[in-house]
């Protein structure tokens, strides 16, 4: 229980990122229902830590939060998503072309289906970068990744994702023929 | 910078995370290579997709309606019903936290103390006439100045063929106690290695940045050491690496 300037503090610093919180969800669980849930257990629980806030940035607080419940969730839920190691040297392999990307990338459902077959701690780094707009430090922050390691996290998970997207584009351009 | 080494840098590029002179270095690469160039057309091309596909869910309104009503209910909550059993063990637990809570302030004010002490070395290591008492890029001259001026044996290396260059050493005194200083050279800028055995004092471990200098810390049986420059983090690491492989 709170006293009521903090209730007050807490409602103007951290529920403005609510949306945040459920979009991290959404993308960490693949889930649209489940997010809301999670999302909701994860801002109360925020709300029972308040007092240990520190100031800060309540964003990035707010989204450790909830990726600890969304990975406290998978445990229960789907193990198998939490075991999928990401560590693959993918430097080996050019990206794809920019045209082919951009084609397929335009298509939203091929676009989800990429990002969603990505191993999660592919996808959160992706989700916080590119749909948060994230700094380094930021995502750092919110996932533990330590802070010099985040760059190459986010390299091999974009290249990962654009070798998904230009696999399609080959198999596509082979039904075709 | 051949490719290899940029393709990690080309996504720090992308995102404006490099510092000044890695960005400038990653240009030069580019003007010259049309795979990067490509590359960092790639990044667009996905990051221009992934923005543009109304990927992002947002908070529904009854989400909003139903925080709203929780946090409402939670604030109304009677006062928790004390179990008088509890009392014994909640106890046990705050002594137990007010001991560590007192622990770890003592060693993060330790650290930041020391610190601070390193960074002021290392800032007056930069002043005129002050950075090297032997100066010498040889490891087997700089080692022996050692001998007899410390009651240790500092490890001494050269890394110029990696990027640091030996530049010569000195003593220092930090905390009351005499410490050897090695100044290394990382392109234009100086780094210095502080060494001491740490038998009595605390491990001191991690990184962080104060006053834009970036420092390095980390304990090896019972040497503490310590890097201190205006480099980047990363390049403080690297040099780590090197010194204990």
């Amino acid at each position: 229980m709170l006293p009521a300037q903090d209730k007050t503090r807490f409602e103007q610093l951290v529920l403005p990122h609510v949306d945040a919180a459920v979009n991290l969800a959404r993308w960490l669980l693949r889930n649209p229902h489940d997010a809301e849930d999670v999302a909701q257990e994860a801002v109360l629980r925020a709300y029972r830590f308040f007092s240990g806030f520190r100031g800060g940035d309540a964003r990035a607080w707010l989204l450790q939060i909830v990726r600890n419940t969304c990975y406290t969730w998978l445990e229960k839920r789907a193990p198998a998503e939490l075991v999928t190691e990401f560590n693959e040297e993918l430097h080996q392999v050019p990206l794809p072309n920019p045209e082919t990307i951009a084609v397929q990338a335009s298509d939203r459902a091929k676009l989800k289906a990429a990002l969603e077959s990505l191993p999660v701690r592919a996808r959160e780094v992706i989700v916080l970068r590119e749909l948060e707009g994230c700094s380094y430090k930021k995502i750092s922050e919110v996932t533990g990744i330590p802070m010099g390691t985040v760059m190459s996290t986010l390299s091999r998970a974009r290249e990962k994702l654009a070798q998904i997207l230009g696999g399609n584009a080959a198999k596509e351009a082979s039904n075709e023929l | 910078m051949n490719c290899e080494l940029s393709a990690t840098a080309l996504h720090g590029y992308f995102d404006g995370e490099l510092d000044a002179v890695r960005a400038a270095e990653f240009e030069s690469h580019m003007q010259a290579c049309a795979q990067c160039q490509a590359s960092l057309n790639t990044l667009k091309s996905l990051r221009d997709g992934l923005q543009k596909s109304d990927l992002y869910q947002g908070a529904s309104a009854r989400l909003r309606t139903r925080i709203a009503e929780e946090l409402g209910s939670e604030n109304r909550a009677a006062a928790p019903r004390w179990k008088w059993f509890l009392v014994p063990a909640f106890s046990l637990a705050v002594l137990l936290i007010a001991i560590w809570v007192a622990v770890t302030t003592q060693h993060r004010a330790y650290s930041a103390r020391l610190h601070a002490e390193l960074i002021d070395a290392h800032v007056r290591s930069l002043q005129p006439g002050h950075l090297t008492d032997v100066q010498s890029t040889d490891q087997h001259t700089v080692k022996p100045w050692f001998d007899g001026k410390l009651d240790f044996i500092p490890p001494v290396g050269d890394f110029s063929p990696q990027g640091f260059p030996l530049l010569g050493g000195r003593l220092d005194v930090i905390e009351g106690r005499d410490v050897a200083a090695l100044v290394y050279g990382r392109r234009k800028h100086l780094i210095n290695l502080f060494v001491w055995p740490a038998t009595r004092e605390p491990a001191v471990a991690g990184e962080d940045s104060q006053h834009g200098y970036n420092w390095l810390s980390w304990r090896t049986g019972d040497m503490q050491f310590c890097l201190v420059s205006d480099v980047s983090s990363a390049d403080l690491k690297e040099l780590k690496d090197l010194i204990r492989p």
